[in-house]
């Protein structure tokens, strides 16, 4: 319950969120203009409430008996969701008319996902956590399905949902052991009294479990089995808010699940299962992605590496590793959503022109959509000065301060392998002769989404210690 | 013998035969009936454990409402009973049964070695008023409001869900 | 009352998550695994009452309130997504659904 009612306008971001989804619906329902006004509605919602956050960023209280933290790390996390989503948006209009769904519930839903990621990001009960990942799933199923008449639509929708509910089983069962044994679901009681529960094992199992459930949500292998399909067959702006968003919103969870347990003198169960899930998932995700020719497959696993890169970070523990997901999270989402963006402007009707041939000789048909391209793949594949180069470095330099410089190392390599997999789509923009002949459409939205997050992948590889340094101070 | 050690040995017996049941039989509506069944037997359940409020929301809304949508829905869809039951792979088959009753095996084994009622004094009247509909309903409101609220936006989520995907025409 | 001991309750609803484990993993009617899956839900549910009736606090009975609104949610989108696929597919085996590899 709110000690007073300054609380609530603690609140402000999470409750303009919400009244913008019932307006949404409201505009939907008693306007024939809908389809028109709500992209630019939900830019405006996220931009305000992206920025609200991020200004607020001081005011870090934990509010309501304890139960949501507001500003600090939530802030951060608010920030990244709000901007992707709202880059997402800014693609997706005209992509969503070619794609042939164009409803207004397209944007209702990614706002709905969209408060399920922040309820995430602030909570510190578990009751809290759970009900939020809810959220943000369950809209993100339908999004995934949401053009009904195709088939590998509807088959990545029931995938996606069966094997996320399957996962939901496990955290519901994880907690139910952890409740159990602790008496409570305050992520605060549980840091408090950690040694003494530690000694539990229903509690390392419940533990366990609800990491379990939670190695699904961020697609690290061996839980990775629906990503590639769920990836490929959605639309092409749903999988890149999925991809990202959704990702660093699972992470935000597994930050604060793990944030005060790894520091006491690290349990090495946890440690253990994440430096196996890191390996596993990198190795895994760069080898594979090598044999791809659908980019949308290949980014698919990608996505899955960078989750084994972030996973080194979960291993290590300690707050810098910590600070260096955050960041790595940061470029992740800018760098993928820039990518997915160009990728849905190439791909022609009926989910066509998405293997690599379609991308050679792009140089010549569009000489920007080329050079982001390029600059997206180089991110990605972790090359000094772009943003990712960074990420992994903080994180990688987080492990080495753990003393897990094998696991460190083990990451270098993978991310070796990787940039053959991004160069290759580079030398095919660049060095390969066109071989299909298309117009490619022009897109104001789209245009100003690609230079957005390319600036933003820029200007977070130049500058990295600033922003690091304003993670670093939030994130505790 | 004590007549709460009979009421919890004939619901034990009728919820782990009905789930077994429930995903060993051929026809699908066959198997929602045994749902149901196992439901009514966790309520059963959660009655003897005193939370009156739970046991009768698990009739109404889990049994009631849940389970005949699910129903409804196989008579809508009217798919015939599987010639082939399982997944046509033997190998997943049998895997996943030695996986299952691993899983088993080693989550009794845990729950009976770490003995977690060894601290607990069963406290009978702070257990019957933590299930009754008042302390509920005054937790949701206060202490629970966040979870409270977001659930209200999940149920929107889940209806808008729900009618663009079923619709039969858009537009 | 409560004199059954606690650790029956949990074996009983340890033993209904493990069949529901296995259901979904090798049934082939999408329903049926959903059910599946509703059937791992109800007995993380009997396993919140249970640690919540005999510790005398009611949290556990709260979340399982909660568990059962994202089931009802669950089960609303779900069976939609299912009727959508059937719609295009005229099945709702998993195995034959599949156009990508599972």
């Amino acid at each position: 319950m709110p000690a007073n009612n300054y609380e609530y306008f603690l609140l402000l971001p999470h409750i303009v969120l919400s009244v913008g989804i019932v307006l949404s619906i409201l505009i939907e329902i008693f306007t024939r203009k809908g389809k028109e006004v709500l992209p630019w509605f939900s830019s405006l919602l996220f931009l305000f409430v992206g920025f609200y956050s991020i200004i607020n960023i001081d005011k870090n209280f934990f509010i309501f008996g304890g139960m949501v933290e507001v500003g600090g790390r939530a802030s951060i996390f608010n920030f990244i969701f709000n901007i992707a989503a709202l880059l997402t948006v800014l693609a997706s209009t005209d992509y969503i008319k070619k794609y042939g769904i164009n409803y207004s519930e397209y944007y209702i839903l990614i706002q709905s996902s969209v408060l399920g990621m922040m309820v995430m990001a602030m909570a510190h009960d578990i009751l809290v956590i759970f009900m939020g990942l809810e959220l943000m799933s369950i809209c993100f199923y339908i999004l995934a399905g949401l053009n009904r008449k195709r088939s590998s639509n509807n088959e990545a929708s029931l995938k996606y949902f069966l094997l996320g509910s399957f996962a939901t089983g496990f955290i519901v069962y994880g907690i139910a052991l952890v409740y159990g044994t602790t008496g409570s679901t305050s992520i605060q009681n549980i840091f408090e009294n950690f040694m003494q529960y530690f000694n539990n094992i229903l509690f390392i199992v419940g533990m366990l479990l609800l990491l379990i459930g939670f190695s699904f949500k961020i697609a690290a292998v061996p839980f990775h089995m629906w990503v590639p399909d769920v990836y490929q067959g959605s639309a092409t702006s749903v999988t890149g808010l999925m991809s990202t968003a959704g990702k660093a919103a699972a992470f935000s969870v597994l930050l604060i699940l793990l944030g005060t347990s790894l520091s006491y003198s690290s349990p090495i169960v946890f440690r253990n299962y994440f430096s196996v899930i890191a390996v596993l998932s990198t190795l895994v995700g760069s080898i594979i992605a090598i044999a791809q020719t659908n980019l949308k497959r290949m980014l698919a696993y990608s996505s899955i590496a960078h989750a084994g890169y972030m996973a080194i970070g979960l291993a290590a523990g300690n707050n810098y590793s910590f600070a260096g997901i955050t960041f790595y999270l940061a470029a992740y989402v800018f760098m993928n959503i820039g990518a997915f963006t160009i990728i849905s402007l190439i791909e022609g009707k009926d989910e066509t022109r998405l293997t690599l041939n379609s991308y050679a000789g792009l140089n010549k048909k569009s000489p920007f959509l080329a050079a982001m391209m390029s600059l997206f793949m180089f991110a990605l594949a972790g090359i000094p000065p772009m943003a990712g180069f960074f990420g992994k470095y903080y994180v990688f330099f987080g492990a080495i301060k753990s003393d897990l410089t094998w696991l460190a190392i083990v990451g270098v390599l993978s991310s070796l392998i990787s940039v053959y997999f991004y160069l290759r789509v580079v030398v095919y923009v660049y060095f390969m002769n066109e071989n299909e002949q298309f117009e490619i459409e022009k897109s104001v939205g789209s245009n100003l989404a690609i230079s957005l997050t390319g600036l933003l992948v820029l200007l977070f590889g130049i500058f990295p210690d600033s922003l690091m340094n304003l993670i670093v101070n939030f994130i505790k | 013998m004590n007549i709460e050690i009979i009421l919890f040995a004939v619901l034990a017996l009728v919820a782990a035969t009905s789930s077994v049941m429930m995903i060993t039989r051929k026809n699908a509506v066959i198997s929602a009936v045994f749902l149901v069944l196992n439901f009514f037997a966790l309520a059963g359940l959660y009655l003897l454990l005193n939370a009156q409020f739970i046991a009768v929301v698990q009739v109404i809304v889990y049994a009631g409402a849940i389970m005949v949508l699910f129903l409804f829905v196989l008579m809508l869809l009217n798919t015939e009973a599987e010639h082939q039951l399982f997944i046509d792979k033997r190998g997943i088959k049998f895997f996943a049964i030695f996986i299952a009753a691993f899983v088993f095996i080693e989550i009794a084994f845990l729950i009976f070695k770490s003995n977690p009622s060894k601290n607990l004094s069963p406290d009978q009247a702070a257990s019957i008023n933590s299930g009754t509909i008042q302390t509920i309903g005054q937790q949701l409101y206060t202490n629970y409001l966040i979870p409270f609220e977001v659930s209200g936006f999940l149920l929107l989520a889940a209806t808008i869900g729900a009618l663009v995907l079923a619709k039969k025409k858009f537009e | 009352m409560l004199q059954v001991p606690m650790e029956y309750y949990l074996i009983l609803s340890a033993f209904m998550f493990t069949v529901g484990v296995a259901g979904v993993l090798i049934r082939r009617n999408a329903i049926v695994v959903f059910m599946s899956i509703e059937l791992m839900l109800n007995s993380a549910n009997l396993t919140f009452i249970t640690f919540s009736s005999y510790l005398g606090n009611s949290i556990g009975q709260i979340f399982v309130f909660f568990v059962m609104t994202v089931a009802a949610a669950e089960a609303a989108v779900g069976l939609a997504i299912i009727i959508a696929i059937f719609r295009n597919k005229l099945s709702v085996n998993i195995d034959e659904i599949n156009i990508f590899k599972w």
